[in-house]
């Protein structure tokens, strides 16, 4: 049965390698996208019941045993953002093979689309740091490429900042990794949790900052987001929604997991919840001064992270737990958000908020879809982003970190006042001129489907809870988890 | 970690870090060439001392750790692929504009706008 674990790369990557051999025929390399994806959230949904019934699942790659060979882990963590990241692989696949010019505005598409998720896959099942990086570096690459092919001059400058600065964070990544090596002379993460112990206690924080920092770029956390609102918006639609849901998530679950597993601390962060704080604070000011649907929303990112970030700060059970809800809400909230921007400017032409107007009298499907997700953004009961607040704040209560937790819900507000002027800018007002332009119904089918995952994650909050309490306690439980996957 | 290797992986990080804050895009290529090279000198450093080929045989009793060696070569790898397509969006960057410097983003445009005292 472990075999399940290596599954959630192996499948998207034989999807892209049929993708390329059909490059000619559009309608094959959709079919088989579209089922590589379904068969990948199939496998991510199996994988959450098993890991959470039995345990954690080890698989030693190539049969060479850990620390030496490359180990997979699936826990009840990975396995749980695996479901959603695979559930929002689908969605937005679906949606960019109905949008007109979704999928063919890129070459390959879709092979490149299937080679993304298998490196979001790796980086969140692999058990060895330098796995990490080089999962890190497909998704990156799949990126480049997805986010420069067909750029215009408009495009180019913003998505070179888009190159330059993943380029660099791969060569800290890697200059992260040499260090770690030197120091306590292993790659993998389980033999790291026992041996990191050993190493001086400066030596263990210096590396301890200098991983933050590497996944504190890829995260887009305060003072390093600057490349995000510059390069998320000037992508095809689909491509910003995925990278938006995701990129920044995976980012921060390498954090959770390096952190916990490597550096573990004694009680609640400072730096860390300062830099959560700010990264809130500054996010949600950017969001309010701009007046693009795709720059608000791309503002908001930054500004969610920190709330994440929060969470680990706390370096409690129920602050990472809580995280973890709100990571999970974040993924799919996210998404929705781009997609439905893309819609309107869709049928707009324009996500300037000054020239969008009306959306909600020509299309009212368009505002049932945005305001739940936007509401949702804001932290508003019943919605999914209540349940990861509620959490937050609680874990914040519980560490004593009153006054993060009050700028938290500072930042709140300030969502949602942003959220209310995309809404009073592009869907109240009088309809714009000009023919109706009607968007595909495949496209609002996969924003509805991904709108009702969010509705089903508030409703089900206890259960989700309860299994984001489970996930945080196994991740506490470093020597459980280096006894999976070393072996007794 | 011998301090040759160290004091040249912190030479390449110098000389990177110096061209990627210019403002021609070719120099920012080469600077991310000098950092990645720099970062993967540091990898094989981080192997420890060097001995003889890791190969198990009669009357050695040092060996190099083969293990950086390996994850070097994956990086060397990568770093190859990453700056070919940077190269070819240099290129296209050039194709477009007719300039290889790179341009002040929309948020800077706008704020020297406003400076100007223009909307």
């Amino acid at each position: 049965m472990t075999i399940i674990a290596t599954l959630p790369v192996v499948v998207p990557l034989g999807g892209a390698a049929l993708c390329l051999l059909a490059r000619r025929r559009l309608r094959l390399q959709r079919l088989v996208s579209l089922a590589a994806a379904a068969a990948s959230l199939v496998v991510a949904l199996v994988l959450v019941v098993v890991v959470d019934r039995d345990g954690p699942v080890a698989v030693a790659l190539g049969g060479w045993p850990p620390p030496l060979g490359i180990a997979l882990v699936a826990d009840r963590l990975a396995a749980l953002v695996l479901a959603v990241a695979a559930t929002v692989l689908f969605g937005v696949l679906g949606y960019a093979v109905g949008q007109r010019r979704g999928d063919t505005a890129v070459p390959h598409f879709h092979a490149v689309y299937q080679v993304l998720a298998a490196g979001v896959s790796l980086a969140l099942l692999t058990g060895d740091l330098f796995t990490l990086f080089v999962a890190f570096e497909v998704m990156l690459i799949a990126s480049y490429v997805l986010i420069t092919s067909r750029a215009g001059s408009a495009q180019v400058r913003a998505t070179l900042t888009y190159v330059v600065v993943g380029l660099t964070a791969s060569a800290l990544f890697l200059v992260a990794v040499a260090l770690i090596y030197a120091a306590a002379g292993t790659v993998n993460l389980a033999d790291l949790a026992g041996r990191m112990r050993e190493v001086p206690d400066a030596t263990r924080r210096g590396l301890g900052w200098l991983l933050f920092m590497v996944f504190g770029i890829k995260a887009a956390i305060f003072p390093l987001f600057f490349w995000l609102p510059d390069s998320y918006p000037t992508a095809p639609t689909p491509v910003t929604a995925i990278f938006a849901g995701l990129f920044t998530k995976v980012g921060v679950y390498a954090m959770i997991r390096t952190q916990v597993l490597l550096f573990p601390g004694d009680g609640p962060s400072t730096v860390m919840l300062v830099v959560a704080g700010i990264t809130m604070v500054v996010g949600v000011l950017g969001a309010i001064a701009q007046s693009d649907i795709r720059r608000i929303l791309s503002f908001h990112i930054v500004s969610q992270i920190g709330y994440m970030v929060m969470g680990l700060g706390f370096f409690t059970a129920a602050g990472i737990a809580a995280a973890v809800v709100f990571l999970v809400h974040q993924i799919v909230v996210k998404t929705v958000l781009f997609l439905v921007g893309g819609l309107v400017e869709e049928v707009s032409g324009t996500g300037a908020l000054g020239k969008v107007s009306g959306v909600l009298h020509r299309y009212p499907v368009m505002a049932l879809l945005y305001l739940p997700a936007a509401l949702s953004l804001a932290g508003l009961p019943p919605f999914s982003g209540f349940v990861g607040k509620l959490a937050l704040v609680q874990a914040g209560f519980a560490a004593g970190q009153g006054p993060v937790v009050a700028v938290s819900l500072a930042a709140s507000v300030l969502t949602l006042f942003s959220m209310a002027k995309i809404w009073a800018g592009a869907f109240w007002g009088a309809p714009c001129p000009g023919p109706a332009r009607r968007p595909a119904v495949t496209t609002l089918g996969a924003t509805a489907a991904l709108v009702v995952v969010s509705l089903v994650i508030a409703v089900a909050a206890q259960p989700l809870v309860n299994l984001a309490s489970r996930a945080a306690a196994d991740l506490l439980a470093v020597d459980a988890y280096r006894l999976t996957v070393l072996g007794g | 970690m011998s301090l040759v290797v160290a004091l040249c992986a912190g030479a390449l990080f110098a000389a990177g870090t110096y061209l990627l804050l210019q403002r021609l895009l070719t120099r920012i290529v080469i600077g991310l060439g000098l950092i990645a090279h720099g970062a993967n000198l540091l990898l094989l450093g981080s192997g420890g001392r060097p001995g003889a080929a890791p190969i198990i045989a009669e009357g050695t009793a040092a060996y190099s750790d083969p293990l950086p060696q390996a994850l070097v070569l994956t990086a060397i790898v990568i770093t190859f692929g990453v700056t070919a397509l940077l190269l070819a969006l240099a290129w296209r960057s050039w194709a477009l504009t007719r300039s290889d410097a790179v341009e002040d983003d929309l948020e800077d445009r706008r704020i020297a706008r406003l400076g100007r005292g223009e909307k």
